[in-house]
């Protein structure tokens, strides 16, 4: 059997994408694994016409690869692959849909509106965004509601910091969700699922020197302390890894997932971001947790290939 | 029972860093560019040049007699301040722009990259000033900041440098008490302006420096190519206390990663040092290969074939930009080199709008990449050297459209104040720098 690690795109997170596809493509051949790597091109599904025996690992972050997209095509050609389908896919890259579903499913959420570019325009932004200003007050989060690794987010403090902090995130698409602020501790819950249901692996606490978990943050090596378990009461872990298993199940997730939480003083878990393509690079949470679990990278990969198989 | 945790900041050294490595650090726009090498992106960002047109099969062969003949040799450590064959030929390639001097005041490094940071490790210490163009080329900037030096940039027009706020600057800086080392400066279609010094201007400045005993670093890597007239005759062809960078990369091929240093002897004689404790000594293997390309190829057809197919480049650039851009964008007319300087209406961020940029399939560089103090935000680089001309003509089109695109969202958010960029010059990677 061949495994086919697809990573690179043309998303926004091509880079981080490339390096956590290496880094998984190399657990597998060390777990003993044939592995082919490849970026998502037109040689792509001649490839898998080339080994029909071949197990995907979509790799992908952003775009194409997280938002569905590929994995929809990969159904259609019966190409099994590792990971959530299409369709959880796309529900849960967009923080909109996402919000939604988790929020029905009784998680706590942060109050979130998703607003196109084009509402702006067309009602008038000063009167939209003294809307949200009154409605949420200060600070808050402006994100683009389909982008990952923090790019186009802003913390915004002030109403006058707001227009610029939309301007960015519509760089990234033509969708924001500006959401309340959560305050609290910062904590990733991976969730595992090697065919007996899901199981939270222990949450990480994010604790960024900088304050912010920003784009720098997450990829420079030793700007963030990492606490695994997250420094809570075990109650409180065991509250996160519920909320985490809670959220991969009503997003109808598979495999693998990450939920993104803020537990508040009180120790409620608050869900504010799912991903169905946790991120793998030396600086990423969902290898921290794999060895606080016990588990190795290859292990983990090694046992999703042969499910998916 | 308390819980066992592990805590890490996923480098164990992250506290023994020195402090010249703050400012490296990952970076949103950094990643960007990673998307840039797909074949769907016009890369107008890169400043690498377009060497598919070489005769890559004489190069091969001549590669090939190299090593049977003289395998032994250039496959051996060299002389620290170079192999003197090369430097003789170096004499050749900079009598061009009216430069005489002795292979011996040569120093090679592997690329003018190299002999930036050569002249900076010798002459600055932490907190030393060295002057600048506004804009200046990022990668020497990265290089500044990270010996701790502080950048200061001078005021400059469609001529270059303003030698009355340079001769300010260097007052105004000494009477607080801050030594100033050396003015760094690209004479000829500047990275990334595109702009060149005129002669007067260069006389001028020139006498400012001297006058406040502050030297000239004159870096000429596109000086040869020329795409209107014949070359410019260079600072150092007018006072040999100018510190020359000269370069390959651009007249023949960047990856052999040769330039050299042309100084005053003392100054040569710390930089040979310098280079031995850097590197032992220079790439023999790449000398030996540009001697000999020198020696057995018509290199300066080769600058002439060079030019021709640049101007072709700039010319499908510039023409596309006056059609395709909305009002209120400006660029500058470059007469030679790689690069076109764009300026967006006020209060537009170029590296705001870098993700929507690569949204519409089209790549370029902010200019906050080019300053050191968060000018710039409203500033594009654009590079005509790599892509064809219809690649670029695609690019530019994508370009205006997303310009477009920028603006009514700006019109929309009543955004259009300028501000600072955190943008600087180490947050771009090299490729995209040179």
């Amino acid at each position: 059997m061949t495994v086919i690690v697809i990573a690179g795109g043309l998303s926004h997170e091509r880079d981080v994408s490339l390096r956590s596809g290496r880094r998984v493509a190399t657990a597998l051949r060390e777990a003993g694994r044939e592995v082919i790597e490849t970026d998502i091109n037109p040689q792509l599904l001649p490839l898998f016409a080339e080994h029909p025996d071949a197990v995907a690992v979509p790799m992908l972050h952003g775009g194409l690869g997280e938002d569905g997209a590929l994995r929809e095509v990969l159904e259609i050609m019966g190409v099994p692959f590792v990971g959530s389908s299409g369709a959880a896919s796309r529900m849960t890259f967009d923080k909109s849909i996402a919000h939604a579903r988790v929020s029905a499913a009784g998680i706590a959420t942060p109050q979130q509106v998703a607003l196109p570019q084009d509402i702006f325009r067309e009602l008038g932004a000063q009167t939209i965004m003294r809307g949200i200003s009154q409605r949420y007050g200060f600070p808050l989060m402006v994100k683009p509601a389909r982008s990952g690794s923090a790019l186009g987010v802003s913390k915004v403090e002030r109403a006058e910091d707001l227009p610029s902090a939309l301007v960015g995130a519509y760089a990234y698409g033509e969708v924001a969700v500006i959401e309340e602020f959560i305050a609290g501790t910062e904590v990733s819950v991976t969730v595992l699922d090697e065919g007996d249901g899901p199981v939270a692996l222990p949450p990480v606490e994010i604790r960024p020197a900088s304050g912010i978990y920003d784009y720098e943050s997450r990829y420079t090596a030793g700007a963030t302390r990492f606490v695994t378990p997250a420094e809570l009461p075990d109650e409180v872990l065991a509250r996160a890894g519920e909320v985490a298993v809670a959220a991969h199940e009503a997003l109808g997730q598979r495999h693998l997932s990450r939920a993104d939480m803020i537990v508040r003083a009180d120790g409620t878990p608050v869900f504010f971001e799912g991903n169905v393509a946790p991120g793998m690079t030396e600086t990423s949470l969902s290898p921290l947790a794999f060895e606080a679990g016990g588990r190795t990278m290859g292990e983990v990969f090694s046992r999703l290939v042969d499910l998916a198989r | 029972m308390s819980t066992q945790r592990h805590d890490t900041r996923l480098d164990r050294f992250v506290d023994s860093y020195a402090d010249r490595t703050n400012g490296m650090r990952a970076s949103a726009v950094r990643a960007l560019f990673a998307v840039a090498n797909r074949p769907e992106i016009v890369s107008l960002a890169g400043g690498m040049p377009n060497i598919k047109d070489l005769a890559l099969d004489v190069i091969a062969d001549n590669m090939a007699r190299l090593i049977r003949d003289h395998g032994a040799q250039i496959m051996q450590y060299g002389s620290g301040q170079g192999e003197l064959r090369i430097r003789e030929k170096i004499l050749d390639v900079m009598a061009l722009e009216g430069i005489t001097a002795h292979p011996d005041d040569i120093v090679i490094t592997a690329g003018s990259q190299q002999g930036l940071d050569l002249v900076t490790r010798v002459f600055c210490d932490p907190g030393d000033v060295i002057l600048a163009e506004s804009p200046s080329y990022v990668g020497a900037l990265g290089t500044f900041l990270s010996y701790q030096t502080e950048v200061v940039h001078v005021a400059s027009d469609d001529e270059g440098i303003d030698p009355a706020a340079l001769r300010d600057t260097i007052v105004r800086l000494k009477s607080e008490g801050k030594r100033v080392k050396f003015l760094y400066t690209i004479p000829n279609f500047s990275n990334p302006s595109g702009l060149t010094q005129s002669q007067a201007r260069r006389r001028e400045v020139v006498d400012v420096c001297n006058a406040g005993d502050v030297m000239v670093v004159e870096d000429n890597p596109y000086g040869l190519l020329t795409l209107e007239g014949e070359p410019q005759p260079a600072m150092r062809a007018t006072d040999p206390d100018v510190i020359y960078l000269g370069s390959f990369s651009k007249i023949f091929a960047p990856g052999f990663r040769v330039g050299w240093v042309l100084a005053p002897h003392g100054v040569r004689e710390k930089l040979v040092l310098a280079q031995e404790s850097a590197t032992l000594c220079p790439p023999v293997f790449s000398q030996f290969a540009i001697a000999d390309y020198l020696e057995h190829y018509d290199w300066r057809g080769q600058i002439v074939t060079y030019r021709h197919m640049y101007r072709g480049r700039r010319d499908a650039m510039l023409e596309e930009l006056s059609e395709r851009m909305p009002h209120g964008v400006s660029w500058t007319h470059p007469a030679g080199g790689f690069f076109v300087w764009l300026t967006l209406p006020d209060g537009l961020d170029a590296q705001a709008m870098l993700p929507r940029g690569v949204n519409a399939r089209v790549a370029y560089v902010p200019g906050a990449a080019f300053y050191a103090d968060g000018q710039g935000s409203n500033n594009i680089r654009l590079s005509f050297c790599f892509p064809p001309a219809d690649r670029i003509r695609e690019g530019v089109q994508r370009l205006a459209s997303v310009i477009e695109g920028e603006l009514e969202v700006q019109e929309i958010f009543g955004t259009r104040t300028t501000r600072p960029s955190r943008l600087h010059g180490p947050s771009v990677s090299p490729d995209l720098a040179s």
